[in-house]
């Protein structure tokens, strides 16, 4: 497996030779948060272009084909045409808090989504309690929107904003007690590690029964997290116009629906990290010349190839299911995904305990 | 001591701290000083965080800013309206304010000043997980079981008490 970190560690060697070495951690500091805003960027234009074709190929359309071979050009117009569009500002709205809450949903995005390991040494925040801090980051974008509803002066983005919170708030939870049920088998919180113990089989295989389990209350769970499939009730076009961001215009708007989208990839990756063992190749313990195939195979190629088949997964879900009711939505997560999840926790204590996984 | 770049770092969160308590406190509307007070907890994680206290800036991040921010925004929400403005306060308030928060600030100045503090062993890299997970659950010298399993009572007594009040009769 290539190692990510020969590189980062030759460029620190490098920058430190020449400076003193709180300048070099500075640089690259900032580097680093260039690139994460870049890579940020253009996965969320991939989701964007993604979405459309795999929606299209639900509903036997085409998708966009005109601009560009296979129309990959017209999500750069539409980005251009949402960047010049003008930022309306809203009357008797409280401005500083309507300018400042796509920010704060936008920078928990970043937060959560500098988490992921991508390749082997490619981590950019990794704590040992990198799973916890996950979880803390992304509960901060629920601030983001209610600020967001309320600032609006607009009674449907304020009920909008509600629906979101109460949905956010609940769906965590089931999130948090599917991805503690691997943590349990790992006994790890570092996703570098938690990848590292995957060598040997990902762990949907070698958690068996409760793996899986978790693996399905975590896709409901995460699907109904970032607000979209059957659970897009809080941007309900046609009840509540848009939900939380109907008032925001111009790149305010586009900021929202770019963490949108890459929280939607955020979910998957995660997903593919704890269940499908992120960018660790398909090991089967016995056959070593499979093994050494697969493992030229570079790590980054496997990790984007189970994500995007997660993501697959989610807009499967969400262009082929209608959607549901909010008090359905909240008796699905308090009165069967909670218990569930924590019979599974259970269930995931007795295997590890008793040593039934593999 | 040359400036460092841990120096430059403590003191720009430690301006963003100050600079956003005292907002907190001043802003007529309710919505803002949450908001300003989120702002301030942020700077707090940044501080553990700085600390390489990578735990505590976490359960700060997940329990007051994702949690209680939460939850005072979606009350406020709930009960006031857009216009709302906070009364002008009365100068005997405003006074009684001003004398205790002079005293906080001398007792904590007194106390900064006059402790004697160990000389810091300062350990690099992280706090193993298992290892506050141990003092959490160990019922030893400098073990937390007791508040752990205190604070959950309370949290269960919250919860029916909620329960109570919100159920239909």
């Amino acid at each position: 497996m290539f190692d990510f970190s020969i590189v980062t560690s030759w460029i620190h060697e490098l920058l430190t030779s020449v400076m003193p070495a709180g300048l070099a951690v500075f640089i690259e500091c900032v580097v680093i948060g260039v690139c994460l805003m870049l890579a940020y960027a253009v996965i969320a234009i991939i989701m964007i272009f993604m979405e459309r074709k795999v929606c299209a190929a639900f509903q036997c359309r085409l998708g966009p084909v005109r601009v560009g071979p296979w129309g990959t050009l017209q999500l750069f117009a539409d980005v251009f045409k949402m960047l010049i569009k003008e930022i309306i500002t809203i009357r008797h709205a409280d401005k500083f808090l309507y300018n400042l809450a796509p920010y704060i949903v936008v920078l928990s995005s970043i937060l959560a989504f500098a988490c992921i390991p991508v390749n082997k040494g490619m981590e950019i925040l990794d704590f040992n309690v990198g799973v916890f801090f996950l979880m803390a980051a992304s509960s901060i974008g629920i601030v983001g929107v209610l600020l967001a509803g309320w600032s609006s002066n607009n009674k449907y983005s304020l009920i909008g904003a509600m629906r979101s919170g109460a949905q956010m708030i609940s769906y965590e939870l089931s999130v948090g007690l599917s991805i503690l049920t691997i943590v349990v088998l790992t006994d790890t919180m570092q996703f570098s590690e938690i990848v590292e113990r995957q060598a040997d089989g990902w762990f949907i295989f070698k958690g068996h029964v409760p793996a899986v389990i978790a693996f399905i209350i975590y896709l409901i769970a995460g699907n109904a997290e970032v607000n979209r499939g059957p659970f897009d009730l809080p941007e309900a076009e046609s009840e509540l116009t848009a939900g939380y961001h109907t008032e925001y215009s111009g790149m305010h708007f586009g900021l929202f629906y770019v963490a949108e989208f890459v929280n939607l990839f955020i979910v998957s990756a995660i997903a593919a990290t704890i269940f499908l063992g992120g960018w660790m190749p398909l090991h089967i313990p016995g056959l070593d010349g499979f093994n050494q195939v697969m493992d030229y195979i570079p790590g980054f190629v496997w990790f984007f190839a189970k994500a995007l088949f997660v993501v697959w997964l989610l807009m499967w879900i969400k262009w082929t299911f209608p959607r549901l009711r909010i008090d359905q939505i909240l008796t699905l997560e308090w009165k069967y995904l909670v218990p569930i999840g924590l019979v599974n926790l259970l269930l995931m204590v007795m295997c590890v305990v008793f040593g039934w996984h593999f | 001591m040359g400036i460092t770049l841990e120096l430059i770092v403590f003191l720009i969160l430690a301006v963003f701290i100050v600079a956003s308590s005292i907002l907190a406190v001043t802003t007529k509307r309710i919505l803002r000083a949450a908001t300003y007070l989120l702002f301030v907890l942020f700077g707090t994680a940044g501080i553990y965080f700085q600390l390489n206290y990578s735990f505590l800036g976490a359960v700060q991040l997940l329990i007051y800013a994702g949690g209680i921010t939460v939850l005072y925004v979606f009350s406020i929400l709930l009960t006031s309206s857009q216009g709302d403005r906070a009364e002008k306060l009365k100068n005997s308030k405003m006074f009684a304010g001003l004398l205790t928060a002079l005293a906080g600030l001398v007792i904590c100045l007194f106390l900064t000043l006059k402790n004697t503090f160990l000389p810091s062993h300062f350990e690099h890299g992280e706090l193993p997980v298992s290892a506050i997970g141990m003092s959490m659950m160990s019922g030893e010298k400098y073990g937390y079981i007791l508040p752990f399993e205190v604070i959950s009572v309370l949290l269960l007594a919250c919860i029916i008490g909620g329960i109570l009040i919100a159920r239909k009769r």
